[in-house]
């Protein structure tokens, strides 16, 4: 399972590009100058393959107790270590396909990132299109396609922050793959995870994918100029939401015409200074 | 499916304690499994037989110990089996509650030669 190297499933490779901004056609805003001190860190994820000599003859029985996930949670944690470190809000934001997950980032860049550094990391199994409307932005950005994978992995974001460098105290949004089930058991290191619905997808999401809402801490409702023409209530989804988790924060917003960003600005902001 | 990148993550484990071991195969391997732990059985058996091709665990037995979920309700501290995310405790019907278990997912032990 090493995304860095792919070693883990033939034909599953997975790639982990920065867009050059030189390279891109900016709408109307400014990037961002600043660009961080080089990194000294080398890539030293590594395998341990050392061959043992110790030749066991018949049958051994190993007690190992070894947590599946363990290899992700400890890249992980190294992730929270830096970010702490780096003073970062590092935010892991989850949907289904289309909920307006890039929609939302595009905005969010576009009315912060004078005030705040704002970097991106864009997961998706194919493409740079994502990547390519936040780089119209002008903020950093690195796109990972991860093949067949349908979900970011700590290593994955490790690699990317490599190439990243994100500033001191800055924002780092991580737009998984869109999926609502398969993110939810992987740990990128986020210091908040945030789940978006929107209103088109229906009221009873978080029933249905139970495990997403409760491992994340907001949760956003997009698309609420879509509501009048849509048979959603928004008090149940909550309502959904609330016994599946210990989510207590939603916001409503509408990602194209800006309806409750400042709510989600004042989240971030409060976040950050936390 | 993520079943399937569990299931490499699973492969990994195996192969480097086969190589620590000196060994050329895993004959067995129990895993645990929790009901909660967001692994879809039939995806993961579905997945196995590809994932685990060409890997130390190809034609390896397997065996699942399967974790029931159970949680503590914030409210009352009862203690109730827990199937879903979702439920209620029975007791008082808060759907608040901690979970105690159910979220294992573990390579228990391999048997090797
Ligand atoms: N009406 C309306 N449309 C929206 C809103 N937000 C996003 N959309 C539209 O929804 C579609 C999907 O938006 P994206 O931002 O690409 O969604 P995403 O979650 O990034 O999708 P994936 O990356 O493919 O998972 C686009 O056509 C957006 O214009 C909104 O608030 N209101
Ligand atoms: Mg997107
Ligand atoms: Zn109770």
């Amino acid at each position: 399972m090493c995304g860095i190297c792919g070693c883990g499933q033939p034909g599953n490779a997975v790639t982990i590009r920065k867009i050059d901004l030189k390279k891109v056609n900016l709408k109307k805003v400014t990037p961002l100058g600043a660009v961080a001190p080089l990194y000294h860190d080398d890539h030293d994820h590594h395998h341990d393959h050392a061959p043992t000599a110790n030749q066991v003859p018949g049958k051994t029985v190993l007690q190992i107790e070894q947590d599946i996930l363990g290899k992700n949670n400890l890249l992980a944690e190294r992730n929270r270590g830096f970010f702490e470190a780096k003073n970062i809000l590092a935010l892991n934001l989850v949907s289904s396909p289309g909920s307006g997950k890039t929609a939302l980032l595009e905005r969010t860049l576009a009315d912060l990132k004078n005030e705040i550094p704002c970097y991106v990391i864009e997961g998706d199994q194919q493409t740079s299109n994502d990547a390519d409307r936040i780089a119209a932005t002008g903020a950093e950005v690195v796109q990972i396609n991860t093949g067949k994978g349908c979900h970011l992995e700590a290593d994955m974001v490790n690699e990317a922050m490599r190439q990243l460098k994100p500033t001191d105290g800055s924002l780092l949004f991580i737009e998984n793959v869109g999926n609502l089930v398969c993110p939810a058991m992987f740990d990128l290191g986020e210091g908040a995870r945030v789940v978006i619905i929107s209103v088109t997808e229906g009221d009873d999401k978080p029933l249905k994918y139970p495990d997403m809402f409760h491992s994340s801490q907001l949760c956003i409702i997009n698309k609420i100029d879509l509501l009048p023409y849509v048979n959603f209530s928004v008090e149940k989804a909550k309502e959904y939401a609330r016994r599946v988790s210990h989510i207590t924060e939603f916001i409503e917003v509408s990602a194209t015409t800006g309806t409750g960003m400042e709510k989600w600005y004042a989240w971030l902001k409060k976040r950050r200074n936390a | 499916m993520h079943e399937l990148s569990i299931i490499a993550s699973i492969v990994e484990i195996a192969e480097a304690e086969v190589e620590k071991a000196g060994a050329q195969r895993v004959e067995s391997i129990e895993l645990e499994i929790g009901e909660l732990a967001g692994i879809e059985f039939s995806a993961l058996d579905f997945a196995w037989e590809v994932g685990v091709s060409q890997s130390v665990l190809e034609g390896a037995e397997r065996h699942i110990h399967r974790i029931g979920g159970e949680a503590r309700c914030s409210e009352c501290e009862n203690i109730f089996d827990m199937q879903a995310l979702y439920d209620p405790c029975p007791k008082c019907g808060s759907y608040f509650s901690e979970i105690i278990k159910g979220k294992e997912l573990s390579v228990k032990a391999l048997t090797v030669t």
